[in-house]
């Protein structure tokens, strides 16, 4: 995605404000970085072994990965990572890697009785040239997927994104194609309710699922395949987006990055605050796979609009902007570069209050302004809407107009019949004539105007920046970890030893070996921020 | 007395209808569509939009005058809202009569992960200008949240020594809340609870005699307000300890 210019600022927000907050984000994401620096979880490691190609299920549908590192784990070798253990394996069976996985989660091999590990550099010299031909592998399947997008036309900013849900993936392809025909740029698949908490991937292509549709690699290829042959009739690329979030984050990136997904969802601090995942844990995956994400160039776009929607979404609206940055500077310590940071945020304000309008506007304004070269990415109403679709329709178009006006990149278009049922095929097509009518009537609008020194949006984005620093501040000398557990964000307690995930959470002995740590894309370093 | 829709006329039976078809868009599809308007007993359909959809789907809004009527004399309501008792004296009452706080749990249950609805309930912003139980000194709230296990809530409502259980539930795919609720009851009644706390449930879907069918004591369903939910509370403690 293209940036936009650098001279674009257009609240002339005060420099050293910005600058303090930039200052504090970073300070916080470091410290972060150093407390989890030491730690893998099952899940990492699980997602490890996916990259190196395995993949399949036992008969009652437990994943290997998952029986693989569990007999790790029972065996006292976890810590030195699963794929050393499995390289050792693979060295004494002259088998492959997927048949090695198999042997040993069906007991053919029992770990306890892998002799001591004496050649240990010539294991380690093994383990390395797996993954590193898994990692050509992927590569040269990226670099294709690059050529065959290449020959599509990217389509025009801001990119409609739609959703999905229906729980039958076959039924998700022509709802998805519909869209994408109306004029959709992007197609969500909305997993099934409360996948997030599952400790593994589930297996196969799936017709039957709660609230959505259940994210499985099966799944994934047949989206991917479906939106590939939509593209190629639209001259269009349409992009896919899925969930990496939860208890098996970095399985799940893995997974989006070897099918071909191009923006995913993915934020631990929502995970941990509503989903009442472990910090550690879960902070911990999202660096793997945030690192993953990045090798695959794939699009992450952050939750913080569910900071605002059980509060008021005036008043709290600093916490979004704090969580954005702290978002931005984790996922920099990531390896992902600012245009793949996908912040989100939304409209949320309760619209029969004065000026709520004004409020949303500077809002996103601010967004826009503090993070110039990232795919912001931008939440229709959602709370203030009754049942009453005519009403909806008039807030999702004040949506659209903010949107289009504000420069936001991706544009999650909010359907009339929100809060009454997963969208049918004729609510996307409205919705989607709403966005089209601003996107094409408002084109240029966004040039054509200056604020006046006095202008009441300015102020307000200042006074929110300014509760924002404040906010930092707090959770800078707290750090990051302890802020959650005092309930700094949404009023909501999380300590670190509690959660979800927890028991999976491991520190890396001295003799811990992950090639795939070293072969992913590292911290971005020197980025300008102008 | 007999009455349709009104648009502009008394008893005009004037009304529209918006759905999509499985068919591409054509004479076909809106020949059938008119059909369809017919046999639903709306007279003079006509078809003001259309639109096609793709992949072989297409789009109609009708608008016509329906035949139908009804006799609004021979309609028998049952519910009878319940008046609302108003902040101050919910707060005096139920200091007067029990002299500590009342401890009220709630949570949406099983897989929901749906919060807006207890929230408004519960979070002291409350909803539509109405301030929610938290607001209330005399109730102490303990929101735990979505996606809480029947059993786990089970605990928590013995550890807190709950007086009060409120769970939301709004996923209605299969019917899976249904199942939740009844579950919840049958570990109360387990564990012998049941008659020690007023079970309450609420959500978009449910209504007053679901919640009763399925052995709550009250249900609130879509547009319910924080103060007719304390005042229910309110009226049945009273009524219990008397």
């Amino acid at each position: 995605m293209s940036n936009p210019p650098k001279d674009s600022s257009f609240l002339n927000l005060p420099r050293d404000l910005i600058d303090e907050a930039r200052y504090l984000g970073k300070s916080i994401a470091s410290a972060v970085h150093n407390k989890i620096k030491d730690l893998s979880t099952l899940s990492i490691e699980r997602a490890s072994l996916r990259m190196l190609g395995i993949r399949g299920a036992n008969q009652e549908g437990t994943p290997w990965v998952n029986i693989f590192t569990e007999k790790c784990l029972s065996a006292n070798l976890i810590e030195n990572g699963a794929l050393m253990v499995l390289a050792q394996v693979c060295k004494i069976t002259r088998k492959d890697p997927q048949q090695s996985v198999e042997m040993v989660s069906e007991g053919k091999i029992n770990l306890n009785d892998l002799i001591e590990v004496s050649n240990y550099e010539e294991i380690k010299i093994l383990c390395h040239e797996l993954a590193n031909k898994a990692y050509e592998n992927l590569n040269y399947k990226k670099k294709e997927r690059v050529n065959f997008i290449n020959t599509l036309s990217s389509g025009t900013k801001p990119y409609l994104y739609v959703i999905v849900a229906t729980g039958n993936i076959y039924e998700d392809v022509k709802q998805a194609k519909s869209a994408a025909l109306l004029g959709a740029d992007i197609i969500a698949v909305i997993r099934t309710t409360a996948q997030s908490l599952l400790d593994y991937i589930p297996h196969g292509v799936t017709t039957e699922g709660f609230g959505g549709t259940a994210a499985t690699q099966e799944n994934f290829a047949v989206m991917r395949e479906a939106l590939d042959e939509v593209s190629q009739k639209t001259g269009r690329y349409i992009r896919l987006v899925n969930y990496c979030s939860g208890l098996a984050m970095p399985e799940i990136a893995t997974l989006g990055l070897i099918e071909g997904l191009d923006i995913m969802v993915n934020d631990a601090i929502y995970g941990i605050l509503f989903r009442d995942i472990n910090s550690l844990r879960t902070l911990t995956d999202q660096e793997f796979s945030r690192r993953v994400l990045s090798f695959g160039e794939i699009i992450i776009v952050t939750g913080e609009d569910n900071l605002i929607k059980t509060v008021d979404a005036r008043e709290m609206a600093h916490t979004v902007t704090a969580s954005q940055i702290i978002n931005y500077y984790l996922a920099l310590k990531s390896g992902l570069k600012p245009g793949l940071i996908g912040l989100g945020h939304a409209f949320e304000m309760d619209p029969s209050e004065d000026d709520s309008f004004l409020g949303e506007l500077a809002q996103a304004w601010l967004v826009r302004d503090l993070f110039p070269k990232s795919p912001i990415k931008y939440m229709p109403p959602t709370r203030y809407l009754t049942g009453n679709i005519f009403r909806s329709i008039v807030l999702n178009a004040a949506f659209n107009l903010v949107g289009v006006l504000t420069n936001q990149e991706i544009l999650l278009l909010g359907m009339p019949t929100e809060a009454l049922h997963t969208p049918f095929i004729q609510d996307r097509f409205l919705s989607i004539e709403n966005a089209l009518y601003f996107k094409n009537a408002a084109h240029s609008i966004s040039g054509e105007f200056s604020l006046k020194e006095s202008s009441l949006i300015r102020k307000r984005a200042i006074a929110v920046l300014n509760k924002a620093v404040a906010l930092l501040k707090i959770i800078n000398d707290k750090g990051l970890f302890n802020a959650l557990s005092e309930g700094v964000f949404a009023s909501i307690k999380r300590p670190e030893s509690m959660g979800r995930g927890f028991d999976g959470v491991f520190t890396k002995s001295s003799s811990y070996y992950n090639p795939f740590l070293s072969l992913l894309p590292g911290e971005v370093n020197g980025e300008s921020e102008d | 007395m007999l009455i349709k829709p009104y648009g502009d006329t008394f008893n005009d039976g004037a009304i529209q209808i918006s759905f999509s078809l499985p068919l591409p868009l054509g004479e076909k599809s809106k020949k059938a569509s008119l059909e369809l308007a017919l046999k639903m007993g709306i007279a003079n359909p006509k078809i003001t939009f259309t639109q096609d959809l793709g992949e072989d789907f297409s789009f109609f809004i009708i608008y016509g005058n329906l035949s139908h009527e009804i006799d609004i004399d021979s309609l028998k309501i049952s519910e009878v809202k319940e008046p609302i008792i108003d902040f101050w004296d919910i707060n005096r009452l139920i200091d007067e009569k029990f002299n500590r706080k009342i401890v009220i749990v709630g949570a949406t249950i099983g897989s929901d992960a749906h919060t807006v609805g207890l929230d408004a309930i519960l979070s002291a912003k409350g909803y539509a200008g109405d301030v929610g139980l938290e607001r209330y000194p005399v109730f102490q709230v303990h929101n735990l949240g979505s996606q809480v296990l029947p059993e786990l809530l089970l605990e928590q409502i013995m550890d807190l020594q709950a007086d009060v259980v409120l769970v939301s539930q709004v996923v209605t795919q299969k019917n899976i809340h249904i199942h939740n609720l009844t579950q919840l009851v049958e570990l109360t009644e387990g564990a012998g609870l049941r008659d020690h706390i007023i079970l309450i449930c609420g959500g978009p879907y449910l209504s007053k005699e679901l919640a009763l069918e399925l052995g709550y004591d009250g249900g609130f369903g879509a547009h319910s307000l924080p103060s007719e939910v304390a005042s229910f509370i309110a009226r049945r403690l009273l009524e219990k300890s008397k």
